[in-house]
This record gives C-alpha cells, structure tokens and sequence, in this order.
C-alpha cells in the first residue's frame, strides 16, 4: 500500500516537472478562455498537454498544387476555430494563390485576412516576423520554400513574447530540414466521398499527417470538412453522413 | 507715423485662375456660371469674353446668343474666398498684416514697411508686378485710411498713390459708389443728380443722416479718417516644421536616431494640443558639403505615436549617408489631419487593436511597399476573376455578403492553363484529362455550372465548369470554353479544390 502511494506521488512530481519544463521551453498552457476551438478532437492528444499550442510556429509541407490546396483548406480550417468573433490574420507569400471568395466555405470572412503579396522571399521573413510581433494578430500565415533553422528560432523567439500563431506553408522545400517549430504537418487530399450511388463530388477530406511534434506523439488520421467543422474518420467508415457541401 | 494701407482689387480672380491651371484658355471668351433660380447665371467672365459683351449676372442662354462659341464652366462654389485668401497669405511677405476683402479685394495694412522697398512706389510696383506676373488682373492703391485706397483702387483715374493726409483732395471727384455704400443709398444719390463726392461732401451732416442715415457719414469720415476702420488680419497657419541644428557635425546613425526623436517629440508635442496626426513626414538632413539628405514616411492613419513613427524612419535610417557630417536637421509634415476622438471600429476590434493593427501596415508598408497590401470585398459578379475587388480602406466593410452557394477551389491559378482533355460530347464532364505531362482518370464529377461573359465589361465566349476529383483525391477546377458547335472547344484548369 504504502509503496503504491510512493508511486502515485512520484507520478504526480514527474508531471509536475514535466508542466515545468514545457513552460520553460515556451510551451504556455492556454487558459480555458484563450484556448482555441480547433475541434482537432483527436489530433490535440497528439499534443503536450493535449492542447493545440498557440503562440508557437506551426510548419506545413507540401509538394504539389494538389497538396497545397488541401494544406491551406487544412489551415483555413483551423484559423476559423478562432476567428470566428474577431481578429485579424495576416497571409504572406511570394505568389498568392489563395482565391479569397472561397474562404468563406471554411468559416473565414475574407475582409478579416490581409494579405501580403511580396516579391522576395526575404521579404516575406521579414514581414512574417513584424506580424508575430504585433500581438492584436490572430494568427500569421507565410508562404515560403526555404527556412533555415535559425530563421525559424526567430520566429519562435518573437511569438514567445506576443503569443501570436504562426502557420509556415512550405511549397517543395529542397531538403525537409529541422527547423525550431513545434510541428511539422503534412496534408494530402483523399478520394471524397458521398453516399451510395450518388454522383458528384463529396466534402474535402485529406489525411493529416503530424510528422513531428515537440513533446508530444506523431500520428496520422483521416479528416473531412463539413458544416464548417473537421470530422474524424477512421479507415473503415467510408461513409459519413450526408451533409449539405459547400463550396470550398 | 501715420498708418498708410494698401487696397488690391481682381477684376477676374476666378477666370485669371482658371487660365493661370489651363493656359490654352488664355484667348478664348469662357465665363463661370451657376444656377440661380431654374437658370444658369454668369458669375465671372473672362477679359475676352467682356470685350465681346458678356458680363457678370448675365442669363448664359442670352450670352449664348450674343457669342455660340463661349465656353461655359461650372462655378466652384467658395473658390474666390480660397483664393484670396492664398494670395492674402502670400501677400505676408509684403506686410505681416493682410486681409481678406470680400468679394474680390485684399487690404494690407503697410504701416511702416515700404520703406524698406525704398519707397511707396517701388513698393508698390513690386507688389502689382510679382501679382501680374502670377497672371492676376490687378489694381491697386495706397492711401491713409482703407476705405480712401478702397476708393482709389476702384474708381480712381489719376494716380494710385495718394500722399499722407491728402485722401479729400482724391476722393472729391470719385463717385458716390466709392465709398461701399449700400445700393439703396446709391440709388438715392443717384436720383438725387449727386454723383460726385463733392457735390454732398460740404453738406451740413445733419441733412445727410437724415436723408441717407448712419451708414453714410460712417463710410465718409472711414475713408476721410476720422473714424477708424479695423480690419481683420488673416492668422496663416504656421506650417508643421521642426528645425534642430547642431553644434558639430553628426556622422553616426547614433547621433541622426537622437536627433530624430528629440525632433519628434517636439513635433508629436504639437500635433497633441492641436488634435491632429501626421499622414506624410518628411526628415531632412543638411550636409556641410551642401547636400541635402532625406527619408519620407506615410502613414495609413494620422499618427502621433512618436515610438511609431520613429520605428518608420528608423527602417530608413541606412539608407542616408552622413559623408562629412549633417549639421542641420529638419522635420516636416507637410500632411497633418485630424484625429477623431471616437475612431470607427475595424472588423469588431477595439480602438487599440485598431491602431496597433494600422501601425503595423505602415511599418510593412514603408519597408516592401504600400501596393503589396491587400484587403479583398465581395463585388457582385459571376465571373471568377471579378468576384471580387481590392480595397485599400481599413474600414472598409463588405456591401453584400459574400457567396457560399456556389462551389469555389481555394487554390485558384493566376491564369487558366490550357488541358487535355478525353471527353463524352455534348455535356458531360471529361472522362480524363492531362495537365503538365501528368495524366488524371477522373472519378467523380459535377457540373457544368455555366458563367458567361458579361458582355457590358468584355467579350468572349462562355465557359462551363466542372468541378471533378481524380482517382488520387485531387479535386480540379476545370471549364471548357465556348460551345462545340463552333469547332473544337479547348479546355482550360483554373484551380486546385482543398
């Protein structure tokens, strides 16, 4: 009895350290007002804490337009989560390929976005770290192809102080390199579906790959965007309730 | 000494403004006008247009008769006023106090300063030429009391300079209306057979109140002197300009940064007690060599943060070079506006937010450029590439929704790109199609969803999307352009669905 108590205690002063540590290396848990409502459901236990972090930099990779699509659906879907009453979130890229009046179908309001549309690359560093500083920003989301790791700590360093989220969409990186982001996301289109024998084309649904994560559990799952929402899937059930598909 | 004032009367401001904006209509006869009531009424004709007749408070259909080719443009409203009230404010460089004389004269105050000209005359013939050189029709004359140089400005025939204490003499023979009288009154005069000044000058003041009342003796003992006249001096508003010279030469970034904010801050200080913000500022470094070194900053909204608009100028600091040293410094807004107090919210946002937000964008802005700022408003169109516009307003809010009812891919390419395609004839979506040497067996599909030209912006054919999903989940966004009717229709990809 009295070495299973030992244990219990031990347990509690190692997740005690644990909460620790992860403060000291930025990793802020939200309170209950400032956590986002992602509705990531299963994909937050992936994370320290089980919570999405904000006020960190989030990497995405893609290698192909198809990709790119899927990652910014990915993206839009998350920054509805909390966007919905107010805020403003900054794009930046070299080449927009963003078509505003289809973020409406994500829950964004596209007169909420400014974009940015640079013509070199070192200037969208630049602006992507002005806008993680500004802390009014929801969240800033940068379009680039190379990031090198101390670029990337810069950025860290700067939502640090703001809590600002930063989202960095990667198109056809040379070398899929370590950068001091706190993941490092991967998103590829999956065959939609729809129900029994109905033609057309079903709900975007792409598997959402969670290649790396500080402190927490890679993993994979299958995800599907209806009625402004993310549906998990597992591998078995194809078919999803019918939902009215809105564009996107 | 005895005040002396100068009186300055344009015959054509308005008109000899518009010639002095648009040369070519220097010869031409052309009149302002504007409606009074149902008609349009000339309000000011130019020399040309005079000479042939045309006057002031003519009815313009008349004046057409008299001329078919006038030209005839729309008064704007006010503009006299502004004017004179410029050529006032330009006019302190002659005498610190100008003032307005509506409706189309200047007073000046010159007590004291032509001799500094050497002289009434040469002072006075600097004046007119400077002004006729601008392009104005001017008169002018100098006296002891405003009204008596009001006189000779406007009917004097002799000579403009009137000696000290001599206005009897000059206003005896000028008519009655040289003394701004009322019309009444003139008429009265006028009936009466007075039309000099001498023929009711020596009139015992008693008979003249009676019959013509206060205004009358008032005017003549104004002009005469014996009643003061005042007149209402313009204030210029003294322009945003800040000026630090220094003991030695500055050559460091260090030394030019401290110079900036003390700048600022003496600026900012003002902008403060007079409510207003900067839009555009302009920090000027004097070199000893001669150069002169600057950096321009706008802003997005009138600012007088000075941590904000230092952060402006400091991105530019490098890109001025101190060479020997700077030792003069200097700091203009050439554009100041007022700062609402209760600012309109942005997106929701409180008033902080709001300011933090549009700081931010002139910080982006001044480093990479105002034109890569974009904000996009639903416009009602169907056709994809005018769905929607670019605002630059901040505040500016959508004025319809935005569409959700029709399927649109996030990923929109900037050109539609041409495919090849494998299709069913006549309106089925292509069974396969080809993009950039790859090749994608399609799956599933809907469509077409037809969007046509809006013939009243361009032409061209129509185009019918399809949205389709190829057997690896990539959803595209495909249309065939035009019938097949008239050939082979091509087939173009325009976006990339999430």
């Amino acid at each position: 009895m009295v070495i299973m108590n030992e244990q219990v205690a031990k347990n509690d002063v190692i997740r005690q350290l644990q909460k620790e540590v992860l403060s000291l290396q930025g990793n802020i848990i939200p309170t209950a007002d400032q956590r986002w409502k992602t509705a990531l459901g299963p994909i937050e236990k992936a994370f320290p804490n089980s919570t999405f972090p904000i006020g960190a930099v989030h990497e995405f990779i893609s290698n192909t337009q198809e990709n790119t699509a899927a990652t910014n659906g990915f993206i839009s879907g998350l920054l509805s989560g909390f966007m919905k009453k107010e805020g403003i979130c900054l794009w930046v890229g070299t080449k927009r390929t963003i078509f505003p009046p289809a973020l409406i179908a994500f829950g964004i309001q596209p007169e909420r976005i400014i974009f940015i549309d640079v013509a070199k690359s070192k200037e969208v560093l630049w602006v992507i770290e002005e806008g993680l500083k500004c802390n009014t920003l929801i969240a800033v989301v940068g379009e680039l192809q190379e990031l090198s790791f101390t670029e990337s700590r810069r950025l860290q360093l700067a939502v640090e102080e703001s809590r600002v989220t930063g989202f960095i969409h990667r198109y056809k990186p040379k070398s899929e390199n370590t950068v001091a982001c706190v993941s490092r996301w991967k998103i590829n289109p999956l065959r939609s579906i729809i129900e029994d024998g109905m033609p057309g084309v079903g709900a975007p649904r792409w598997n959402v790959q969670l290649a790396k994560v500080r402190n927490g559990k890679p993993g994979s799952w299958d995800v599907e965007w209806t009625a402004n929402t993310f549906r998990f899937l597992t591998r078995t059930l194809a078919i999803p309730e019918l939902e009215t598909r809105k564009a996107g | 000494m005895g005040k002396r004032f100068v009186a300055l009367w344009f015959r054509h401001l308005t008109t000899d403004w518009m010639i002095r904006r648009r040369p070519e209509l220097s010869d031409r006869p052309f009149v302002f006008a504007s409606p009074e009531r149902g008609r349009m009424v000339v309000s000011a004709a130019n020399i040309a247009a005079e000479a042939k007749g045309i006057m002031a408070k003519m009815v313009v259909a008349d004046c057409r008769a008299i001329l078919p080719s006038l030209e005839v443009l729309d008064e704007i409203p006010g503009q006299a006023t502004k004017l004179l009230r410029a050529i006032a404010e330009w006019c302190i460089r002659f005498t610190p106090v100008a003032a307005v004389d509506e409706p189309d004269g200047i007073m000046l105050d010159v007590s004291g300063c032509p001799h500094l000209w050497g002289g009434e005359r040469p002072y006075l013939i600097d004046l007119l030429q400077k002004l006729r050189g601008f392009g104005y029709d001017v008169r002018a004359a100098i006296a002891d009391t405003a009204g008596a140089a009001w006189a000779v400005c406007h009917f004097g025939k002799v000579k403009p300079i009137i000696e000290p204490c001599c206005q009897l003499e000059a206003l005896l023979p000028l008519p009655p209306a040289s003394l701004r009288l009322e019309v009444e009154t003139l008429q009265k005069l006028e009936k009466l057979g007075l039309h000099q000044v001498s023929s009711f000058i020596n009139m015992p003041r008693r008979a003249l109140r009676r019959r013509f009342g206060d205004t009358l003796l008032l005017r003549l003992d104004q002009a005469l002197g014996q009643e003061p006249e005042i007149i209402h001096p313009i204030q210029p508003i003294e322009p945003y300009h800040e000026r630090l010279p220094c003991m030695e030469p500055i050559r460091t970034g260090t030394g030019i940064e401290i110079a900036l904010q003390q700048l600022l801050e003496t600026m900012c200080q003002r902008l403060v007690d007079e409510g207003k913000g900067l839009r555009k500022s302009i920090f000027k470094g004097f070199r000893i060599d001669g150069n002169i070194q600057q950096i321009v900053i706008g802003t997005v909204r009138p600012s007088r943060n000075v941590a904000h608009l230092f952060k402006l100028f400091e991105n530019k600091i490098p890109g001025i070079t101190p060479a020997l040293g700077f030792e003069l410094f200097i700091l203009e807004a050439p554009v100041v506006e007022d700062i609402a107090i209760a600012q309109e919210t942005l997106w929701h946002t409180s008033e902080h937010d709001d300011v933090a937000i549009s700081e931010l964008l002139d910080r982006i802005g001044g480093k990479v450029g105002m034109h890569t700022i974009h904000r996009y408003l639903p416009d009602e169109h169907y056709w994809p590439e005018r769905s929607y516009k670019v605002t630059t307003a901040l505040q500016e809010k959508p004025a319809t929704d935005w569409r959700t009812d029709l399927p649109r891919p996030l990923y929109i390419l900037p050109q539609p790109e041409i495919i090849e395609v494998t299709v069913p004839i006549p309106d089925y979506p292509p069974m396969l199609f080809i993009y950039k040497g790859a090749l994608h067996t399609i799956i599933k599909a809907d469509g077409p969803e037809r969007i046509e030209q809006e013939w009243w912006i361009t032409g061209g054919l129509q185009r019918d999307y399809y949205c389709v999903e190829d057997e690896k989940g990539g959803r595209y966004w495909l249309f065939r352009s035009g019938h097949y009717s008239s050939g082979e229709p091509e087939w173009y990809i325009h976006g990339f669905f999430a």
